[in-house]
């Protein structure tokens, strides 16, 4: 145990780190606990036990949050995509997937930062039905991530009021977007922007956080609620 | 019936949008009426109300529209003219033949909505595709009408995002737009892959030999995003912090892009 306070930058971080992990309210709670016990079971960054369940929250933050966890989603399954690759990944596919991985963590972590201490606590994956050595079936499971993705923030775009927090969502769906196509080509030749996604309108889906997260739910352990979201 | 006629006269696919738009926003409102109401009567009442919020668009969402037909319209012909001349090998054909049928598909899309929100689309332009003769070549060049495809793509791309924050008054119309924008994504990954580039843009690298679409590309090795700024690039890296968030462009600078394709 240390007996010694963390420096005052250090203790900062740990301090905004806490409350950004724990939400505002458990954080006021432990305030009343000394520094140096509560950094004791942080200080090897394990943090603390995720939740069964978390709840998105409402207004602007709540659809962060949906995006949010829908990116933890995404980067804690290239995560383990590039940690080893299926058999007889080509040196195309293996640095398609780890650009992807690389965007997909960049999304997670910007959004934790942005969301500050309103950020939903990490999500528990679970990826039980993806035979991470069977390449039809880790880009079948990346097909089907990058098209929701693309769906679910094309159907969040009219949820936000911020015109700041649409171009962010902007920013990010486009680039979903090119994932799916890239992925789906890797799939099937001239998949990229196939019938089954793109109507005969020429446009893309958008889904509703409901029709989301029911599809998303397979592969998440965590109890996610979104009833306080906004819906126009 | 006028209401009925006109939403059926809109893109199915829109007109569903608005009315479940219209019906979501009324079910809470309307529960008690809805309880003593006859249903012919409150379906009456939902499609008037989803006409008079389709059927009437402020001009300033008109102009949005009509700068988005006039990209289609260029992107259209682009492609049909291309499918058309044979400059398009039969391995890649299928590709051009995919984007083209979305490209006819945005102008008849945004076309009939324009004319359904009481606006008049604007008359397609006639295209010059050398712009000027800056690419002397486009329809018997494959690597430059690749070259075009793709610096017309990311465009579209930037144009789209850029336009979302003046639709928000209209949720319907946002939604039509971020499903375009998504859609012209898709395009531009397809067409830079086949060009043997990644599908997403790394700093402001064009992968164009032609300093001329160098316009298409600046701006997009931004890595600060959000307000306050937060710099993505501590998340791993300014390549891929650039890669990972396509930028907007103004109006003003699209028009600049595809101002010389313009006769």
């Amino acid at each position: 145990m240390s007996t010694k306070l963390p420096e005052k930058d250090s203790e900062l971080r740990f301090l905004d780190r806490l409350a950004r992990s724990t939400g505002r309210r458990t954080f006021l709670q432990w305030s009343g606990i000394t520094i140096a016990v509560a950094a004791v079971g942080c200080s090897d960054n394990n943090g603390p036990t995720p939740p069964t369940g978390v709840d998105l929250g409402s207004g602007d933050p709540g659809v962060l949050n949906y995006a949010y966890a829908l990116e933890q989603l995404e980067a804690a399954f290239y995560t383990q995509v590039v940690a080893s690759f299926y058999a007889g990944a080509n040196a195309g596919e293996q640095s398609i997937l780890t650009d992807i991985k690389n965007h997909e963590v960049i999304h997670r972590d910007f959004l934790k930062a942005a969301l500050g201490s309103a950020a939903i606590a990490n999500l528990t994956v679970d990826f039980t039905s993806i035979t991470f050595t069977d390449r039809a079936s880790v880009l079948g499971a990346a097909k089907t991530f990058e098209d929701l993705g693309v769906a679910a923030y094309n159907g969040a775009g009219k949820l936000l009021l911020s015109p700041d927090y649409l171009l962010l969502a902007g920013k990010i769906v486009s680039v979903e977007a090119r994932h799916a196509a890239a992925i789906r080509d890797l799939l099937v030749a001239n998949s990229f922007a196939g019938s089954d996604v793109v109507n005969g309108n020429g446009l893309d889906r958008a889904f509703t956080p409901s029709e989301v997260l029911t599809l998303a739910d397979p592969y998440i352990t965590t109890t996610i609620t979104a009833n306080n979201l906004p819906t126009t | 019936m006028k209401a009925k006629t006109i939403l059926g006269s809109l893109d199915a696919d829109l007109a569903e949008q608005v009315s479940r738009r219209g019906a979501l926003t009324r079910s809470g409102k309307m529960a008690g009426a809805l309880a003593i109401a006859s249903m012919p009567v409150a379906f009456g009442l939902m499609a008037k109300r989803a006409f008079a919020q389709s059927g009437t668009l402020p001009q300033a969402i008109i102009d949005v529209l009509n700068f988005a037909l006039t990209l289609e319209y260029l992107e259209d012909e682009f492609y049909r003219t291309g499918l058309g001349s044979g400059v398009i090998p039969s391995a890649a054909t299928p590709i051009f033949q995919t984007i083209s049928t979305h490209e006819a598909a945005h102008v008849a899309l945004l076309t009939s909505t324009i004319t359904s929100g009481g606006g008049t689309p604007v008359p397609k332009p006639t295209f010059d595709f050398t712009a000027g003769n800056t690419f002397p070549d486009p329809f018997t060049d494959y690597p430059t009408f690749q070259a075009l495809s793709q610096g017309f793509e990311d465009t579209g791309v930037r144009a789209y995002k850029g336009q979302a924050g003046n639709l928000m008054t209209n949720d319907a119309i946002l939604t039509t737009a971020l499903q375009i924008h998504s859609v012209e994504a898709r395009h531009a990954s397809a067409v830079r892959r086949l060009r043997g580039q990644k599908g997403w843009i790394t700093g402001n690298q064009s992968g164009i030999a032609s300093a001329a679409v160098q316009p298409i590309y600046n701006g997009e090795e931004n890595t600060t995003q959000g307000v306050p700024g937060i710099d993505t690039a501590q998340f791993g890296n300014a390549a891929s912090a650039s890669e990972a968030f396509d930028e907007p462009l103004l109006r003003a600078d699209v028009e600049a892009i595809v101002g010389p394709f313009i006769v």
